[in-house]
């Protein structure tokens, strides 16, 4: 009996540290990043576009890659919502739930998600090779929206699937059809859920960096239209880093906080919503 | 002159039979409950009658239902014109996520009405039929799940009034709720009689003594008896019926 | 236009978009395979498996030695992140207070939530100078970038995903299994290590089957942290490139060199075959889970 306790009181002690080595990593990590990169942040990292010699230490700032990044995500949500939400309502039981073809969209998508951003960088590219377009803002927008698609979809599943089937019965038995159930009823409930999918999303499309490496190209210039290239913020901490130059590699410190600042912020807003609208939502 | 007349009905679910070659008419502007023991097919028909079935999974349904002589289960019956024919009261009141007045408008707004006014009028008119009125008229813009649940009860009636249906389908609508609620409800139910056919399922057999005109009573999916109230309840006929009847069975 | 008629419409304009996302999949591997084929025209498969001759001027394409690069780091990261996550699942799962976990969620997010490049910042500030600390302490001498410091951050990358798929597999387990063993008078810790563990283990191996395919596919991190050498690493100090960041630093050199392109084609292919399968693998064992346990 003595050894069960030991035993027990053992591994109780491991899971706590394991809980703290979980904890203490996050901490670490956002500590490092912000430490180091919100000292370099200056107004002028982000007002301004890069100068001349900015890599070399000269003066100018990030504007573009902001500005670019946003773009990109926005177009990719957009995108992505505008897929997703068809897909998603498609899969439950009054449309095409039981079907052959939902199954395989089901397995697409689960196939989908798993697939490394790298993968759907080289697939836009070789795409964008075919059809003779050139490194740009529409081709990263496409190579994101493929990274955002899977995973806003999934978010999105989990929340309709929870929605009751006696609200849309409710709805049914008033003569609605599944559309007008949909558009009026299921959205409404599903509403703080969907919200977290896209915000969740968005925050994935500012953030990567495989699929816009070859697709978006990169740019000191502000984005400026659908078919030039538009610089992105991890490939600006990316191409920042990477310099022998403390002062230069400083800034790539600030773009990190930058962005890890946007992504935090969009992770507690997304909670905030998500409770705002719990008034309208029967549990 | 009957209004819902079935005929042969038979449901199946994954092939389990939950009802069996079931005919009944059931009479026009009364109220007719469904009595039997759990499990055996009330819940079912009454939800042949407005169609609900077909978003039950594996369910396989045969026969006939006729709503003024049209057969609603034909494939080519006007399926949403059908479901403003039949008002539908669930176990668990489920208030739509909108506000109070939008609840009791979604009907009317999907079958065309939108003029502001004539909303006005009706969203009044059905929640003083369903008693809720006077208790929410100052705050019809709130969201209508912060009402309580004997509130929210009525307010699916209301909405189910707002549509003008003919009939009135509940699946035992109190018994989810408080006495004082439920007696409202049960109020309100019988006053609608006369201008409604309503059709009742519960397991509570006082509440079934209380507002039933016409009594079918159920027994693992077979229809055993029927008939008016006074018969069904004082001279029994089958013994299955008689043994429900007398609590023996539940 | 009747409601009907909006309603069969709408349905249909649905099914059509889901069914682009089932031939987007497709399509996805056919490209990659296509413009595979150059490269496995010239090339057997074994040699571009096996071979650890990277040349591609003279057309020499041998993927071995990035293919145990990726192996390398993403069984580390593995080892590091499977006792941990394990543990905290186990806790999270068996032991914690609902508040407990209601505060982990946050936290589990946010860390999911934290871009690649971040990671690689924070590899290149905290983890590598320590890994460089610890080899001239070991004796050899190492400027930090190497299997061990993406292994270390691979592994905090994947923590989010193996607890959380973790901790839902062992929720599922029903109530009353556990009831059933507390009350012949087990503990809870022998409750969990002999029934609540061997009941949901197939689904915590899917869920490190997750992790390890996130681990295998991850590019920008392992790009800053990993020392990207085109050598055969052959100690956890040693440099090293994946598969990824193989693709992702030879991208711009791929279209001067004849069959280049191809090649890194076909690195991406591989790496979509690995993923894939172990997905693929790993969603069937949740999914039987799920139907056991419901």
């Amino acid at each position: 009996m003595d050894r069960q306790r030991v035993e027990e009181a053992a591994f109780k002690a491991l899971m706590l540290l394991s809980l703290g080595v979980l904890a203490a990593s996050l901490g670490w990590v956002v500590l490092t990043v912000l430490v180091r990169g919100l000292p370099a942040l200056t107004l002028e990292m982000i007002t301004q576009i890069p100068r001349g010699g900015f890599y070399l230490g000269g003066e100018g700032g990030v504007l573009n890659a902001i500005t670019g990044s946003l773009c990109l995500a926005f177009g990719a949500t957009a995108a992505a919502l505008l897929l997703s939400l068809p897909i998603v309502f498609f899969l439950q039981k009054e449309y095409g739930g039981g079907s052959r073809l939902a199954a395989l969209t089901q397995l697409s998508l689960d196939v989908m998600w798993g697939i490394p951003s790298i993968v759907y960088g080289v697939f836009v590219f070789v795409i964008m090779r075919y059809v003779g377009l050139r490194a740009s803002l529409l081709g990263g927008i496409i190579a994101l929206c493929l990274v955002e698609l899977p995973i806003m979809a999934r978010a999105m599943q989990e929340v309709v699937k929870m929605v009751p089937v006696e609200l849309k019965e409710s709805s049914y038995a008033l003569g609605a059809t599944r559309l007008e159930t949909a558009a009026r009823v299921v959205w409404r409930h599903a509403l703080p859920g969907l919200l977290t999918a896209v915000l969740l999303a968005f925050g994935r499309g500012i953030g990567d960096a495989a699929s816009v490496l070859f697709t978006a190209g990169y740019t000191d210039n502000l984005p400026s239209s659908l078919t030039e290239q538009v610089a992105s913020l991890p490939l600006a901490v990316f191409f920042l880093s990477g310099t022998h130059l403390e002062k230069v590699r400083q800034r790539a410190y600030a773009c990190g906080a930058i962005l890890l600042v946007m992504v935090l912020l969009l992770s507690i807003g997304a909670r905030l919503l998500a409770r705002r609208h719990q008034a309208y939502v029967q549990r | 002159m009957p209004h819902i007349s079935i005929r042969n009905l038979n449901v199946t679910y994954d092939g389990h039979p939950a009802l069996r070659d079931v005919s009944v008419d059931l009479p026009d502007g009364q109220i007719t409950v469904i009595i039997g023991p759990s499990g055996c097919g009330k819940t079912t028909l009454l939800r042949c009658c407005n169609r609900l079935i077909d978003l039950t999974e594996g369910a396989r349904v045969s026969g006939s239902v006729l709503i003024d002589g049209a057969n609603i289960l034909d494939p080519s019956a006007d399926l949403l014109a059908l479901r403003k024919k039949t008002g539908y009261l669930a176990q668990k009141p489920y208030p739509l996520p909108m506000s109070i007045y939008d609840n009791v408008a979604y009907g009317p707004r999907l079958h065309g009405t939108r003029d502001r006014r004539q909303l006005d009028q009706i969203v009044e008119r059905c929640l003083r039929a369903s008693s809720l009125w006077e208790e929410v008229r100052a705050r019809l813009r709130k969201p209508a799940a912060k009402l309580s649940v004997g509130q929210q009860q009525r307010l699916c009636l209301a909405r189910a009034l707002a549509v003008e249906p003919e009939v009135l389908l509940g699946d035992e609508p109190t018994s989810a709720l408080d006495p004082l609620s439920a007696q409202l409800v049960e109020k309100r139910l019988i006053e609608l009689r006369g201008d409604y056919t309503v059709v009742l399922v519960t397991h509570i057999l006082r509440q079934a003594r209380r507002l039933a005109d016409y009594v079918v009573f159920l027994y693992l999916g077979e229809l055993v008896e029927h008939g008016p109230a006074e018969e069904v309840f004082g001279h029994p006929r089958d013994p299955r019926t008689q043994a429900y009847l007398s609590g023996e069975v539940s | 236009m009747s409601r009907g008629f909006r309603d069969r419409a709408a349905a249909a304009v649905m099914g059509a978009i889901a069914l682009s996302c089932l031939l987007l999949a497709f399509g996805i591997a056919v490209a990659l395979v296509l413009k595979s084929r150059p490269i496995l025209a010239t090339t057997p498969i074994g040699r571009l498996l096996l071979s650890s001759s990277w040349r591609p001027s003279r057309g020499d394409f041998g993927f071995y030695p990035f293919i145990i690069g990726t192996l390398w780091v993403s069984g580390l990261a593995m080892a590091f992140a499977i006792p941990v996550c394990l543990l905290g699942a186990i806790y999270l799962s068996e032991y914690a207070t609902s508040r407990v976990r209601a505060a982990a969620k946050p936290l589990l997010d946010m860390l999911a939530g934290i871009p690649p490049v971040v990671f690689g910042l924070w590899g290149v500030l905290g983890i590598v100078p320590l890994v460089s600390k610890l080899g001239t302490r070991l004796g050899s001498f190492t400027m930090g970038y190497s299997v061990l410091a993406a292994g270390i951050v691979l592994a905090v990358m994947v923590f989010p995903i193996i607890v959380s798929v973790t901790e839902e597999v062992l929720r599922k387990v029903p109530l009353e299994v556990r009831e059933a063993s507390l009350s012949l008078g087990a503990t809870r810790w022998q409750t969990t290590k002999h029934v609540v563990l061997r009941a949901a283990f197939p689904g915590v191996f899917a869920a490190t089957i997750l992790g390890f395919s996130r681990a295998f596919g991850e590019t920008m991190a392992v790009l800053m942290v990993a020392g990207n050498g085109y050598a055969q690493p052959h100690s956890l100090l040693d440099p090293a490139q994946t598969l990824p960041a193989l693709i992702a630093n030879n991208f711009g050199e791929m279209m001067s060199i004849p069959l280049y392109d191809s090649a890194l084609m076909f690195a991406a292919l591989l790496l979509l075959v690995v993923v894939l399968v172990f997905n693929v693998l790993a969603t069937f064992v949740l999914r039987a889970v799920e139907r056991r346990m419901a």
